[in-house]
């Protein structure tokens, strides 16, 4: 179906303030809807009161309306712009909650206001635990046992049917606030009380914790004629219990063979099509690292900060396509943004893996408790792309700016060895680096496993990084061979971390390198693996023999 | 790490240096590209591949292992195999082992190391090509070789890697013994280089499963009785197989009511005993995200897909309808006879690897089968 022809005004809500849990990505999501809604000749009315975005700009949408995110100030909006639409699936949780609350007090029937894209229905499937799992049943998804509590009794009751460890989400919070996994009856009553108050419905889930099970990412993406399709697959390098947006995550999975990706491929478009969403959808599911046995966790019925890294991950602009086929259009009717020959109805295929890390603003907050759980508490993120993990992991490093050329961070060779297992027990934002400095002292990839339950292949690939740094350690520049220059540059080291390592100048290793002609090539992120010319792509360097 | 070194030479003359992966030697063979994500013991074994030196462009190749769980065929059916990277530490409960020590064991010779993006992008624009892998020739020599080789388009892969006996396919496992029919409705395979997962999916509908070779004759085929018949995938060029034409052919005419289905090289050979043409793809269709469009209910499909040739779509005779095609390149996808319950697809609806949305295309054909039973 083309456009619609009644959809001509629609309202976006913005996400509000960037907040701990949610940062620049809905900005990013909403200035690509805007553009994307305007170039079908829609008029966009935005509301937001950040003023600080690039969506609030002048030119971005026809009516900027920087206001306070309360019903009162939107029905306002609403009453004097008269939207045909609201597009509730761009801000994030807030504009998702806000939308949710327009229906329920029933504003957008007194104006009728059509909510696109995202059902009402499905929002609540989504956010409702008992509605949630319900409809999981009925398609035959399977989730973790778990229960709705409203008060610590009901906590209490499912500890002593289920035990320890449980894990606590609160519902409808932005990226997991109040929540935390339980080992004892101290944390137990702890997460338990900050959960139920941050609650918006004073509800949290108790669940069962899938201790040392993988985390994956689907996102999905559908439209009205019923055809759904996968746009990135992720997997966190952190096992269940650590927030994805506090964990290390690579696109696409690394360690699931054809049979587990398409098993998780395929769950995550039966919820789709179950919830109705015509745009795009996150699906987060655990596989059990010893069989293939699954579960759903969590649907976010909108863009999410995940889409934003899948977006840029893939080349697959996941906030115009949604925005797109709210407004009426089919996945074979939107146009690849980048081929310009294709279109937006196929699935990406990468070839070159993505490494996101989180960054987390303790170094700004000097007292507080650097442990990742299951609340979020990382303020932005960095994006890397390689040929391989170990170059995309270490360009991530770099893009910190936490002052680190590579894996090996201050302080680390100071721990005693109690010190540095505790550190690799519970997971900080310091875990990668304590990870690899375990490794350089000699403990083998089984112990680490052991200890951290990060699947061995991530491990491997740091004990490569830790054994290239043995052989480059004390090199003279006449032992830097054009191999050894190589094989050092396609695993991301840089010509600092060498000069570190070898106590050499990085001028004098770079102009040994270059004297080989070692110097980085540049490939196009182009959705294809280079299938089909592009016409608008991205470049990541990498060292590689040809430049595109 | 294997540091051998190896070459991949191409015919128009370009070299590939890189590091030998799997078995030392020297192997050509029409070079292709697969653009799947993962599936690459699925793809090693897939019998469409004989002849072909297949490069993954995924870099990171090898994660999860090697398992006997994941083979389409008897084992590796791939002329050569390119990568990027292979893993040497493979990581998945279900894994048996490395993905370089199956390619000796098979006698699998690859390469990798090299940048397989540019010599995608080279195949892209140049089209498909001959080439070889090799450890033993320096450049020149290699490139004299292949010029003396006939063209991919010539061979009859499809006799070579079709079964040679009949078999029953049976718990999921080859069986030599072909019991007499029971209850249940039976199905004819004919193997141009069938994927296990057809049988597997076949089976697991309720069908029995009798395999015949690429060359079986229509006599042999009907002392099965069977209900239905399965034209499976296969290598090669469809031109190459005029006997295999003719069989389908007769079979056509003298039981117009059989249901038949065919996949991939199937389809071709079907399209062709129909009366169409097929012609030669600039760089054919590899992957596991292709977009096909159902045009009987408008729906799209993602496909799994590895073909080099397709139906001419103007070529079909009136009577036979396009249902599907690609919306990439709006080649033809699938077709079906207006009369007859005869249908067929380009892509694999078995997956394996790839999506699995299009099982729905054996319910179809098992139900064709059980009605006209």
């Amino acid at each position: 179906m083309p456009k619609r022809p009644d959809i001509n005004k629609v309202m976006v809500i913005g996400s509000g303030p960037i907040v701990i849990g949610q940062a620049a990505e809905f900005d990013y999501a909403g200035t690509q809807a805007c553009a994307s809604l305007r170039e079908e000749g829609v008029s966009v009315v935005l509301v937001n009161s950040n003023p600080a975005t690039i969506m609030t700009d002048p030119e971005t949408a026809d009516a900027v309306y920087i206001e306070p995110l309360t019903l009162p100030f939107l029905e306002q909006v609403i009453a004097k712009e008269r939207p045909d639409g609201l597009l509730p699936s761009l801000g994030g949780q807030t504009g998702l909650n806000l939308a949710y609350q327009l229906a329920e007090a029933g504003i957008l029937e007194k104006y009728d206001v059509e909510l696109l894209g995202t059902p009402l229905d499905s929002i609540k499937k989504a956010e409702d635990r008992d509605l949630f799992k319900e409809m999981m049943k009925s398609i035959g998804q399977p989730v973790p046992e778990s229960v709705v509590c409203e008060n610590v009794e009901q906590a209490r009751k499912f500890r002593d049917e289920i035990g320890y460890p449980l894990i606590i989400r609160p519902a409808y919070t932005l990226g997991g606030t109040g929540g935390g996994i339980a080992w004892n009856d101290e944390h137990l009553e702890q997460f338990v009380k900050s959960g139920l108050e941050r609650s918006l419905i004073h509800q949290i889930l108790l669940e069962r914790y899938l201790n040392g099970w993988k985390e994956v990412e689907y996102e999905v993406m559908r439209d009205g004629n019923d055809t759904a399709i996968t746009i990135c697959n992720m997997e966190n390098f952190d096992p269940m219990g650590v927030h994805t947006g506090d964990s290390i995550v690579v696109a696409p999975s690394q360690t699931l063979s054809d049979k587990e990706y398409q098993m998780l491929r395929t769950a995550s478009l039966n919820i789709i099509r179950a919830l109705g969403i015509e745009g795009g959808c996150n699906v987060q599911l655990s596989l059990d690292p010893n069989s293939s046995r699954y579960f759903v966790i969590e649907v976010n019925p909108r863009v999410s900060r995940s889409s934003a890294l899948a977006s840029k991950a893939t080349g697959y602009p996941i906030a115009r396509v949604s925005s797109k086929i709210a407004i009426g259009f089919n996945l074979d009717e939107i146009q690849n943004a980048v081929t310009k020959k294709t279109l937006a109805c196929f699935e990406p295929a990468l070839d070159y893996i993505v490494c996101k890390i989180p960054r987390w603003p303790f170094d700004k907050f000097g007292t507080s408790d650097r442990r990742v759980t299951t609340q979020m508490k990382a303020t932005g993120e960095v994006m890397a792309i390689d040929r391989s993990f170990e170059g995309a992991l270490m360009k991530a490093l770099r893009s910190l700016e936490v002052g680190v050329t590579g894996l090996r961070a201050k302080g680390m060779s100071a721990l005693t060895e109690m010190e540095l297992e505790q550190k690799l027990r519970v997971p900080t934002d310091e875990r990668l680096f304590v990870i690899f400095e375990a490794l350089r002292r000699g403990l083998m990839v089984e112990e680490v496993f052991q200890i951290t339950r990060i699947d061995r292949w991530f491990l491997r690939r740091i004990a490569k990084i830790v054994e290239l740094e043995g052989r480059l350690r004390g090199k003279t520049i006449e032992s830097l061979t054009p191999e050894l220059l190589t094989q050092a540059r396609e695993m991301g080291f840089h010509d600092a971390h060498i000069a570190e390592l070898t106590g050499l100048d990085e001028l004098e290793i770079r102009a040994r390198r270059k004297g080989f002609g070692l110097v980085p090539a540049y490939k196009m992120v182009d959705t294809c693996a280079g299938e089909f010319e592009a016409a608008t792509p991205y470049y990541y360097s990498c060292f590689e023999r040809e430049s595109e | 790490m294997n540091t051998m070194q190896a070459r991949l030479i191409l015919i128009d003359g370009t070299v590939y240096e890189g590091n030998s992966v799997g078995f030392a030697g020297t192997s050509s063979g029409e070079v292709v590209f697969n653009t799947s994500m993962t599936g690459y013991q699925e793809i090693l074994t897939d019998p469409s591949y004989a002849g072909q030196l297949v490069a993954l462009t995924y870099p990171l190749i090898g994660n999860y292992g090697v398992s006997a769980r994941d083979v389409e065929s008897s084992g590796p059916k791939v002329a050569g195999f390119i990568v990027r990277e292979m893993s040497e530490t493979p990581s998945n409960y279900a894994s048996q082992g490395s993905g370089d020590d199956y390619l000796t064991e098979n006698q699998i010779v690859g390469i990798q190391g090299i940048d397989v993006r540019a010599l995608v992008l080279k195949l892209r624009d140049a089209g498909v090509m001959l080439g070889m892998i090799t450890t033993q020739h320096d450049a020149p020599t290699g490139l004299q070789i292949l010029k003396n080789l006939p063209e991919y388009d010539a061979g009859t892969y499809a006799r070579e890697v079709s079964t040679q006996t009949a078999y029953f396919w049976a718990d999921n496992a080859r069986s030599e013994t072909i019991p007499p029919r029971s209850a249940k409705p039976r199905v004819v395979v004919l193997d141009y280089g069938t994927k296990y997962n057809i049988l597997r999916e076949l089976l697991e509908r309720g069908l029995e499963v009798v395999v015949l070779p690429c060359g079986a004759t229509k006599d042999e085929i009907a002392a099965h009785k069977p209900d239905g018949i399965m034209l499976a995938n296969g290598p090669g060029d469809p031109r190459s197989l005029e006997a295999e034409v003719e069989v389908i052919r007769q079979l056509m005419s003298e039981n117009p009511k059989q249901p038949m289905f065919g996949i991939c090289l199937g389809h071709q050979l079907l399209g062709r005993a129909l009366g169409g043409e097929t012609y030669k793809l600039k760089f054919g269709h590899r992957g596991a995200n292709h977009p096909v469009k159902d045009l009987t209910t408008g729906k799209v499909h993602i496909t799994s897909q590895n073909h080099g040739y397709a139906l001419q779509a103007d070529s079909l005779p009136q009577g036979v309808e396009v249902t599907h095609v690609n919306l990439n390149d709006n080649t033809v996808e699938g077709l079906r006879h207006l009369e007859r319950p005869v249908f067929s697809v380009q892509y694999h609806p078995e997956a394996s690897p790839g999506p699995k949305d299009n099982a729905y295309l054996f319910d179809r054909f098992a139900e064709l089968v059980k009605a006209g039973k």
